[in-house]
């Protein structure tokens, strides 16, 4: 049995006969050209010819991996189409008399070298793209011998790098995973691996030869393992992980389309945390219910000047539309503490999570406030709108924003521009003094979100990004959960609905406590979703 | 001839996908556009030029732009820089 470590880029298992992959060799051997401008044309004609072939491959890719990941293949074309390149290649068939094969070579050393030689790894990693780019001239150069992908079915690939193209024509039906002894976590290919669905690893620093050809191996995405020849041990052991793996996933996959409902009967909504409209799409992958908590500071952070109020109202619209009806809570600008702009005036403080922030700026900046408020209401028209504000500590802040939200909604109306007059309006319950009054918050909105990440860096006066304090920080502290608790009951009482935003919403272990504390919804980041229907669905608060 | 100055916000920096965003915007006109760091200049319609600076995220580039259309050339690679990088 041979083992080999590489980094892991796909999570899953695969177990099957090895294949070593092959290219064909296209020779680059120099020689001497009589017509130098026939072999330039000639170059040129390859060229183009591969543009068109990377054009096929950019529309299958759109179709296969979406238009993020068909980028790659726009930027291949952009490759063949550099200045740089093209006169390099030239220079060299006409300063050299030499043939194009050779000349096509020497650019492309010379163009990855340049990339592998910068500082930055993920640039280093571009060096593939531009062999890549290189060997589809040669191949159309030698006549068009291409890699046939046809004769790989239902085994491991071994390989020294892959190029995305040829990574972009494996089957996730026929490949059941593959081994590279160089390329990067980083790169296009690990990035479509990951699309597909593709257990693999990379970066093995072990170069494979023929004799693994027909060899069973066994690829381990988990830990960046690969048997090769495994025992009867390991062969076993690792059968038993892939099951596993196998039946976990499908337990998640069986989750989809599934209520959020205990055994005995109690319904939680559960919801999606996103900070850019972009993320609609992993929502909804992960079937959420609706976004719980819809972060507005990329906003402002992706910004170069304070983002307009059309600027903004496009991009609610754009998260209520893609929601398509479903309940999308947006939470109002929390920038200060960590989040700072450029364009965004905010003094040097000594404690900056007690300082200038969220709401405070808002209160401050009133104007700033409104072109947001504007904003939010004339695209609460196109779903199902909450708006909820941060870092609340008392009822005359509660006040204070509904009164310039209602000084928007009259503006609206002496402009007769709709908007939705019932759209709920709450508050994040993520100080302490909010939980400690949220009996009398409570009476002044439509409902309560626990942002349990300050809520507890807060409570226990412990800053949660400084790693020196680990040992005294317990995330699960009585202080804490008694909070969240107690604002979850005086919600009630008040007849207004309580949802957990933060990090803890996703924590598995407290989902009963939050449950039978009585939680009405729960908000987590998208992967996580599925997993906790699965939680949820296995419990029942009837019992104990 | 127009100039503007613009910081990187993407963690990223100037990565292989948004270079290829801008030198496709940039190509469909017909001024010069050049990309400058503190020591370096590139054509911003040549993407190895591009890649090859390396920016980084917080770093601050000037955008350089001279012809017939560089009024509207500065605008679409301005707002093409907010909304990719």
């Amino acid at each position: 049995m041979l083992t080999v470590k590489g980094k892991c880029v796909f999570a899953g298992i695969a177990i099957g006969p090895m294949a070593l992959f092959h290219r064909s060799t296209i020779s680059t051997a120099a020689h001497t050209i009589e017509n130098v401008e026939a072999e330039a044309v000639r170059f040129h004609s390859a060229r183009k010819k591969a543009i068109s072939q990377l054009q096929d491959l950019y529309d299958k890719a759109l179709t296969r991996v979406g238009k993020e990941q068909a980028a790659v293949f726009e930027i291949h074309q952009m490759m063949l189409d550099d200045p740089d390149y093209i006169e390099a290649v030239e220079d060299t068939i006409r300063a050299n008399s030499i043939n194009a094969e050779a000349a096509v070579d020497q650019a492309s050393k010379k163009f990855a070298d340049m990339l592998s030689t910068m500082e930055d790894t993920y640039m280093q990693a571009r060096a593939i793209d531009v062999k890549d780019i290189s060997r589809r001239i040669l191949e159309v150069l030698s006549g068009g011998i291409g890699v046939d992908f046809t004769k790989y079915n239902h085994v491991i690939i071994a390989a020294d790098d892959l190029a995305p193209s040829e990574t972009l024509q494996l089957d996730p039906d026929k490949i059941l995973g593959f081994v590279t002894s160089e390329g990067s976590t980083n790169s296009h290919t690990a990035i479509l691996a990951r699309t597909l669905g593709i257990a693999a690893v990379v970066n093995t620093g072990t170069a494979l030869h023929t004799d693994v050809d027909g060899k069973t191996a066994i690829v381990d995405g988990y830990t960046g393992l690969v048997y090769i020849d495994p025992d009867e041990a390991t062969l076993t052991k690792m059968q038993q992980k892939q099951a596993e793996s196998l039946a976990y996933k499908k337990q998640l996959e069986d989750m989809r389309g599934k209520e959020s409902m205990t055994q005995d009967g109690y319904k939680v909504e559960l919801f999606a945390n996103v900070g850019n409209p972009n993320n609609i799409p992993q929502v909804i992958m992960n079937d959420g219910e609706g976004i719980g908590l819809f972060r507005s500071e990329f906003l402002y952070l992706e910004h170069n000047d304070y983002p307009t109020e059309e600027e903004q109202f496009e991009a609610y619209k754009k998260a209520l539309e893609g929601m398509k009806g479903k309940k999308v809570v947006i939470r109002t600008l929390d920038i200060g503490a960590d989040k700072k702009a450029d364009y965004f005036p905010l003094a040097q403080e000594e404690n900056p999570a007690l300082g200038l922030r969220a709401i405070r700026i808002c209160l401050t900046r009133p104007e700033l406030f409104k072109t947001q408020l504007r904003a939010l209401c004339r695209a609460s028209v196109f779903g199902k709108l909450s708006v909820m504000f941060p870092m609340i500590i008392s009822s005359d802040e509660i006040h204070r924003s509904k009164d310039i939200l209602q000084e928007v909604r009259n503006q609206l109306d002496k402009e007769g521009i709709a908007y939705d007059p019932n759209m709920e309006v709450g508050i994040m319950i993520e100080t302490p003094a909010a939980a400690i009054i949220s009996d009398e918050l409570a009476k002044e909105v439509d409902f309560f979100s626990i942002g349990t990440n300050d809520l507890t860096q807060y409570t226990l006066a412990i800053d949660r990004q400084h790693t020196g304090l680990d040992k005294f920080f317990n995330p699960h502290h009585p202080a804490v959960l008694r909070l969240i608790k107690q604002t979850i009951e005086n919600g009630h009482k008040a007849g207004i609905w309580v949802g957990i935003c933060g990090e803890l919403g996703a924590d598995l272990e407290l989902t009963e406590y939050f449950l039978r504390a009585g939680v009405d919804e729960l908000s987590v980041s998208p992967p996580a979703i599925l997993p906790l229907r699965k939680k949820i669905r296995s419990l029942n608060l009837s019992q104990k | 001839m127009k100039e503007f100055t613009y910081t990187i916000n993407d963690p990223a920096g100037i990565h292989a996908r948004p270079a290829g965003i801008l030198v496709k915007e940039a190509k469909k006109f017909e001024s010069s556009i050049s990309i400058l760091t503190a020591n370096q200049k590139g054509d911003l319609k040549r993407i190895f030029a591009v890649m090859g600076l390396g920016v980084k995220q917080g770093q601050t580039i000037t955008i350089q732009i001279s012809g017939p259309d560089e009024d509207h050339a500065a605008d679409t690679i301005e707002s093409c820089l907010k909304s990719n990088l």
